[in-house]
């Protein structure tokens, strides 16, 4: 049996393709730029951020597990700080801390030092309340959804199989300060 | 058709002669049961009609990977025979073999499982089915006119795999 993987994004990171940090940041900024032209409304925009993000989470999570071998994680703690340290590192090239977890352990923060996507990003009075980085938070929803949700098909004669809805939804606590810090608060709802 | 009795069926299929013909069939599946890819190499029989043959299919996987969770005999914590358990959670199946064919297992973590049927006289096809899916998420996830959770329609993927399935020994 393989060695269970290291459950940092090092490795994996130098293996992958990178495209430049500039062409990434910027091209960010013109998708933000642009929604904020199209729907003015800055509510609009933050959900529509959240909605690329989950098309991008649903498929990066396959990516992800293959990239990076990583098994199924025990518990939410494990997973926090998968997504923190792997993930983040394997597809944004820094890592996340986790921290601020409740007393149920049913919740946390993971706070980025250093987010590629606000490079040179400085938000005007006008955009009070815009999650410029609600893609991450995005992201995150749509990969853990995929592993943990379970979809029954309801065509199927068996008698056993149930419905549970998504368990993971992230709070839209996502906000960038203007030191560029972000944060995302992770919550899971008990079964 | 069965045959009781234990005596000798049928002769063996050829042994695989490593010119490409092991593969016999292959699917993949997502977490809610569509079946996301068939594809055929050598298929004599066929008795039931393609919807009903991957029903069967994902039933038959969905039962044995809850009975082999069951029969664990190192887990501490089973649940209830039945109880549908997360992708990846609890022991997973491999593969199983019958005198005529080897069926090879494996499921990500995010549900999609692939299965791969083979030659008998295979051995374990746990890389493969990994490199298969690496396959997958190249040519299928990636390309943004795919709809995740429909039947995948890519040709290049097929070509892929079709040369893959042949490498195969």
């Amino acid at each position: 049996m393989a060695p269970p993987a290291p459950r940092t994004g090092d490795a994996v990171f130098a293996n992958v393709e990178r495209v430049n940090a500039e062409l990434f940041t910027l091209t960010y900024g013109a998708i933000v730029r642009q929604l904020l032209t199209d729907l003015e409304e800055v509510e609009e925009v933050n959900k529509q951020l959240d909605q690329m993000g989950y098309n991008i989470g649903i498929r990066l999570i396959d990516e992800f597990l293959t990239k990076s071998n990583i098994s199924r994680c025990v518990d939410f703690k494990e997973t926090a700080e998968v997504i923190a340290k792997a993930g983040f590192k394997m597809f944004l090239g820094v890592t996340a801390s986790v921290t601020n977890w409740d007393a149920d352990g049913t919740s946390c923060s993971l706070v980025l030092e250093d987010n590629p996507l606000v490079d040179f990003v400085e938000l005007p009075d006008t955009c009070q309340g815009l999650y410029y980085c609600n893609i991450l938070s995005g992201v995150i929803r749509g990969a853990l959804e995929m592993t943990r949700a379970w979809c029954c098909m309801d065509k199927f004669h068996s008698a056993f199989w149930c419905c549970f809805k998504a368990c993971i939804s992230p709070e839209p606590n996502f906000w960038c300060t203007h030191q560029g810090m972000c944060l995302v608060r992770l919550a899971t709802h008990p079964r | 058709m069965q045959f009781f009795g234990g005596s000798e069926i049928s002769p063996a299929p050829s042994a695989p002669t490593g010119s490409g013909n092991n593969a016999h069939m292959m699917y993949i599946f997502n977490r809610n049961g569509v079946c996301l890819l068939y594809r055929e190499w050598n298929r004599p029989l066929r008795t039931l009609n393609a919807q009903q043959d991957h029903k069967l299919m994902f039933g038959l996987l969905f039962s044995l990977k809850s009975f082999t969770a069951k029969m664990d005999p190192t887990s501490v914590e089973k649940g209830n025979l039945g109880v549908p358990q997360l992708p990846g959670q609890g022991c997973s199946f491999h593969s199983f073999r019958t005198n005529t064919y080897k069926l090879s297992f494996m499921e990500s973590p995010s549900g999609i499982k692939i299965i791969l049927v083979t030659h008998p006289k295979t051995g374990d096809l746990q890389e493969p089915l990994k490199y298969v899916y690496n396959l997958y998420v190249e040519y299928v996830v990636k390309n943004p006119l795919y709809v995740p959770g429909t039947p995948i329609r890519c040709d290049l993927f097929n070509t892929a795999l079709d040369q893959y399935a042949r490498s195969l020994a």
